[in-house]
């Protein structure tokens, strides 16, 4: 029975193996050919602080210590900072790894600057396969995870790695992420009922209802899309950003909740919610292919319509 | 508690003889002697609040990969600022003709760009025709996101390239035919 069920699953799907280039990567990039941004006119206009960084070409590369007989090596440039030199400006540091010697990931290669190469090196790390956030990273001008993104092995073009966009820096890669759980918090990511259960034993909802919450439960607030979200980047104190408005979604959505109504009039004034202005950033780089931009879609919705 | 961990390790890599590669003794243990030294938790605060102070932003706008998604909005804000500047100019300069005896009625104006020269009036032409069909086209992308539809990646890139193809077959039509 098992495998007649097997089989006959296996003949409904359209292929059995699904080839590789089917199968979308979330996380990787794939274009990684750099190229100038308009924006840099903008800049020569009204230069920006941020953008003050010395550039790879001054400062030294350090190379790969060990590489082994057909090496392939890949030039990495990593934003630097170090709050023990405040003065000091941030800089872009080189380091050559000979992919071979390498893993797969982004985190790979780091893991691997840090432990052979430069210890200094800072970048927060958990879990190494996309479920803890702690990774969020602006790779090849995309933020994504580390750990989900692959290096591209094409070894003339060089990968740029900074920190998640417009952030405040501890210190190298390591954002500054206070504000962002400080808006979490203020959303109240819990459920809220004053009625108790009917059977007394625990809240029911239907399979529909449920169904409602798939795309939005699985957010693990790596602040990927909030930081890349040219809104957020200039009203980072009042505009809640794209993760944190998928959060609050996912508690109005909830047939369980019965704070609907105070939820949607917290984010009734001009800033908190419609600072979005579906600029879509924030659907095109999350890591765990979610659309925050959907759901901010969906709030304004309700409020205009309730 | 650090001079066990480094005895661990030393048991555990000697317990793993590597064949291949000869290790010498000094690499056993793993020697990592970062000095430390004890804050008092107020002191910490003190570093911290001193650290916030000097913190720098990291880059945004010129680091990040230009992607239809905000190149297309940017662009759609930059266009809606021409297009209603400048009518808001017309209208003004309308109001104020008579005062200053300016002759802006519709068949002086249509005198006077008659006797422009040809590539001054394509020229005027294209910066009217181009921002106006594409914010009118994306206009249409931004209505539909607002009801929820076409908010998938895959949509958005196709409907914001379809998007820039026809206001530039538009704005070229209008510049040169129309």
């Amino acid at each position: 029975m098992a495998t007649t069920r097997a089989l006959a699953r296996l003949a409904t799907r359209r292929t059995a193996v699904r080839p590789a280039f089917v199968s979308r990567g979330f996380a990787s990039v794939t274009d990684t050919h750099a190229r100038e941004p308009v924006s840099k006119i903008a800049e020569k206009i009204v230069p920006d602080k941020a953008a003050d960084v010395t550039p790879e070409s001054k400062t030294s590369t350090v190379k790969d210590p060990h590489p082994g007989k057909d090496a392939k090596i890949k030039t990495f440039h990593i934003y630097r900072w170090n709050p023990d030199e405040p003065s000091a400006k941030p800089k872009m540091q080189s380091y050559t790894l000979d992919l071979n010697k390498t893993g797969p990931m982004m985190l790979d290669a780091l893991i691997r600057i840090k432990n052979e190469v430069d210890p200094t090196l800072t970048f927060r790390r958990s879990c190494r396969e996309g479920i803890c956030g702690s990774c969020a990273m602006n790779i090849d001008g995309v933020n994504t995870l580390a750990c989900l993104c692959r290096i591209p092995t094409d070894t003339a073009k060089e990968s740029r790695i900074y920190p998640l966009p417009h952030m405040y820096v501890v210190k190298d890669l390591v954002a500054d992420m206070t504000l962002f759980y400080k808006q979490y918090r203020s959303i109240k990511p819990y459920l809220q009922r004053d009625t108790p259960a009917p059977d007394g034993r625990e809240y029911r909802q239907s399979k529909a209802d449920r169904k409602k919450l798939d795309g939005l439960y699985e957010c693990i607030l790596c602040a990927c899309c909030s930081t890349s979200c040219p809104s957020y980047w200039w009203n980072q104190e009042e505009y809640l950003g794209p993760a944190v408005l998928l959060q609050s979604y996912r508690w109005i959505a909830d047939s369980r909740d019965e704070r609907k109504a105070e939820r949607q009039d917290a984010l009734n004034n001009s800033m908190s919610l419609y600072r979005c202005h579906t600029i879509l950033n924030c659907s095109r780089t999350c890591p765990k292919g979610l659309n925050p931009a959907l759901a901010i879609a969906e709030i304004k919705k309700s409020m205009a319509l309730s | 508690m650090a001079s066990q961990r480094v005895f661990q390790l030393g048991l555990r890599r000697a317990g793993v003889p590597s064949l291949s590669k000869f290790q010498p003794a000094g690499r056993m243990a793993q020697r990592r002697f970062a000095a430390t030294q004890h804050v008092e938790q107020s002191e910490g605060q003190e570093i911290l609040r001193k650290q916030r102070l000097q913190r720098p932003v990291s880059p945004h706008l010129s680091i990040y990969q230009p992607q239809i998604t905000w190149y297309a909005s940017a662009f759609n804000r930059v266009t809606g600022v021409m297009l209603s500047g400048g009518l808001y100019l017309f209208g003004m300069a309308y109001l104020a003709a008579p005062a200053f005896g300016w002759h802006l009625e519709t068949p002086s104006m249509v005198a006077a760009v008659a006797s422009w020269p040809l590539i001054a009036k394509i020229a005027a032409k294209a910066t009217v025709a181009f921002p106006f069909f594409f914010h009118s086209i994306n206009g249409i992308r931004h209505l539909s996101w607002d009801l929820g539809l076409g908010m998938t990646n895959k949509t958005v890139a196709r409907t914001g390239w379809a998007a820039v193809g026809a206001s530039v077959a538009l704005g070229l039509y209008y510049t040169f035919l129309g």
